[in-house]
């Protein structure tokens, strides 16, 4: 018993460390990946200096970053302007506990799942933390004690309420059609068709949603630079800085493994082992992310509004409609 | 480990709840409040309410205590505070009351808590079925019509908001 | 051993504590955030209460309590707005006439 409870133990904190590390690496990587792409999709050629095609560029950057001066505006709230950017980095990371990333593999006669945890509450665990990762957004805003940040903190709040909402929503016509809220199960109930082919307008949904949920073009209201200067992190350097800007690529990361889940089967597929499934999942969304950034201008304020309350939520509503419909005729 | 939690958090609550209504600047207070808010959550876990716990933190924690911080930072309350005490007299009767109150509740507690008949939802078979599965249940079927009032409740309340908070 | 009496006193803590913060505190958002906690210390005395008697009732009911604080949230922050846009401030002494 005691054995067993330590080897669980044991087990379950490999597990945190290696999915900590590897989206410590692919935030990294993800940096040089973005600037590259969209040079490249706009006719330039980005990053050449530092190393072979600019590879080292993310650790010249994080160099840079470290040795800045740590800037603290005379009049900004101390503890809430130091507390902030941890409070966006952290929800952004945990999402990740309840996430299946491969079947169940043996190791030392060990049958180990790989997922840190699988709970039967998984879907509302995502929207709990999701929902928490406001604060640090709105506090940074507010604790700033200028006027470009504050804005861009209220707009930041209205945004991210609006659109969990729907975020929330479009899952539900998944969760209808596998009967459970562990992402293990809706993994497993994906075997034979991606939820994709049967849920085509949740996936629709769910993609503008998560696009506005993490702040990215074009949706990026919150940090817009030709009105806001930098909104809710204007006033902020050094390390400050960098942790909000892994706290957005994680909250990318999030969202396309949330993506990958919940409609592109997880790490169902053929051949390849199932972790690399997974990734290559997980990537082809994460440039999909970058696409969108360097393809469409970003939106107004009012248009935003507009396009959350009064297109997508009726629509995702009708979905759930739709797919209650058909299920209660087909049996 | 249960009996540790459960005090860990209870301090976290009662120490935050202190804090709420002695501090002065809002953005504080709705902090504190938070705070409290997860801690209960926890509690709740203790308690075996999964379902609850996770609405507490998307209802409470992620929408009505955002709404909350929106209105003070759109007020900009922080600025100007309780300069004028109109009703001074009030503070200390009020501790008062509050003791008198507590150690009220206290001595109804000493005095045996008579516990009701037993249901029949105990915990392992709430964990055989899932605490979400039964609590679907029963809003469909026992609690269908409160259910449905509480829908058109929100419906009044977006509306009423909406009207209230047009400009003229 | 934690049994239902423990949930019951930090239940009773925190209400008391709401009520107090009521009483004192003259910003309209404070006093109703003190609210907001008289309403989460009955909703953990309803969940202890169902817990230790086997019972789902109290669950529900916390449901249902959390959908009618989110609904009276938004009015009464409506209401604050609309207030504070007449009379430049939420002390809820300045606040004592019923027309303008």
């Amino acid at each position: 018993m005691d054995k067993e409870f330590f080897i669980y133990v044991l087990i379950s904190c490999i597990k945190i460390l290696i999915v900590f590390g590897v989206i410590q690496f692919m935030i990294i990587s993800m940096i040089w990946i973005e600037r590259k792409v969209m040079a490249h999709m706009q006719v330039r050629l980005g990053p050449m200096r530092v190393g072979p095609h600019g590879l080292l560029q993310p650790i010249a950057d994080g160099i840079k970053l470290l040795f800045k001066e740590d800037i603290i505006p005379e009049r900004a709230d101390k503890l809430l302007f130091v507390l902030a950017p941890a409070m966006s980095l952290v929800p952004a990371l945990i999402t990740f506990a309840v996430i299946p990333f491969g079947d169940k593999v043996q190791i030392f006669g060990y049958s180990v799942d790989l997922v840190i945890t699988d709970i039967n509450i998984g879907f509302l665990y995502i929207f709990a933390v999701g929902s928490l990762g406001i604060y640090g957004i709105v506090m940074a805003g507010w604790a700033s004690n200028n006027k470009y940040s504050l804005l861009g903190g209220i707009r930041a709040s209205a945004q991210m309420i609006s659109y969990e909402l729907t975020l929330g929503i479009s899952l539900i016509g998944v969760i209808m059609l596998t009967g459970s809220l562990s992402l293990v199960d809706i993994v497993n109930a994906q075997a034979k068709l991606w939820n994709i082919v049967l849920q085509p307008v949740g996936f629709f949904i769910y993609a503008i949603s998560a696009l506005a949920e993490v702040n990215r073009t074009p949706f990026d209201l919150p940090e817009a630079e030709s009105e806001l200067v930098a909104g809710y992190h204007t006033e902020y350097s050094s390390m400050k800085f960098a942790m909000f800007f892994m706290a957005e690529y994680a909250n990318m990361i999030t969202v396309s493994a949330i993506a990958v889940t919940f409609f592109l089967g997880g790490w169902q597929g053929p051949f390849l082992p199932p972790v690399a499934w997974f990734m290559i999942k997980l990537s082809c969304c994460l440039f999909c992310f970058i696409w969108l950034r360097s393809t469409y201008p970003r939106l107004r304020y009012d248009q935003l509004m507009h396009l959350g309350w009064k297109f997508l939520l009726p629509l995702s509503l009708l979905n759930i409609l739709i797919t209650g419909l058909v299920m209660v005729l087909k049996g | 480990m249960e009996a540790y939690l459960f005090y860990i958090m209870a301090a976290v609550a009662v120490v935050s709840a202190v804090y709420l209504i002695f501090e002065k600047n809002p953005v504080y207070s709705i902090l504190y409040l938070v705070m409290i808010l997860i801690s209960i959550a926890v509690l709740y876990l203790l308690l075996g309410a999964q379902f609850i716990a996770a609405v507490q933190i998307i209802v409470y924690a992620g929408a009505i205590m955002v709404l909350f911080l929106f209105v003070v930072m759109l007020l900009n309350l922080s600025a100007k505070e309780e300069l004028k005490d109109a009703l001074s007299f009030q503070k200390i009767p009020a501790i008062v009351m509050g003791i008198v109150l507590l150690s009220a509740i206290g001595i109804i507690l000493r005095s045996k808590i008579p516990l009701g008949k037993q249901g029949e939802y105990t915990s392992a078979y709430v964990h055989d079925v899932g605490n979400t599965q039964l609590i679907g249940k029963l809003l469909f079927t026992k609690y269908l019509l409160p259910f449905e009032i509480t829908s058109i409740l929100l419906f009044i309340a977006a509306i009423g908001a909406i009207i209230l908070a047009k400009r003229k | 051993m934690i049994t239902v009496t423990h949930y019951i006193v930090l239940s009773a803590i925190l209400f008391t504590l709401g009520v107090v913060g009521v009483l004192i505190r003259r910003n309209a958002i404070v006093v109703f955030m003190c609210i907001e906690l008289m309403l989460n210390a009955v909703n953990l005395s309803f969940v202890a209460f169902a817990h230790y008697l086997h019972s789902m009732n109290g669950q529900l009911f916390v449901f249902f309590t959390m959908t009618v604080a989110a609904a009276e949230a938004a009015v009464g922050l409506a209401i604050i707005v609309a207030v504070f846009r007449n009379k430049e401030t939420v002390n809820i002494d300045d606040i004592n006439i019923m027309k303008w």
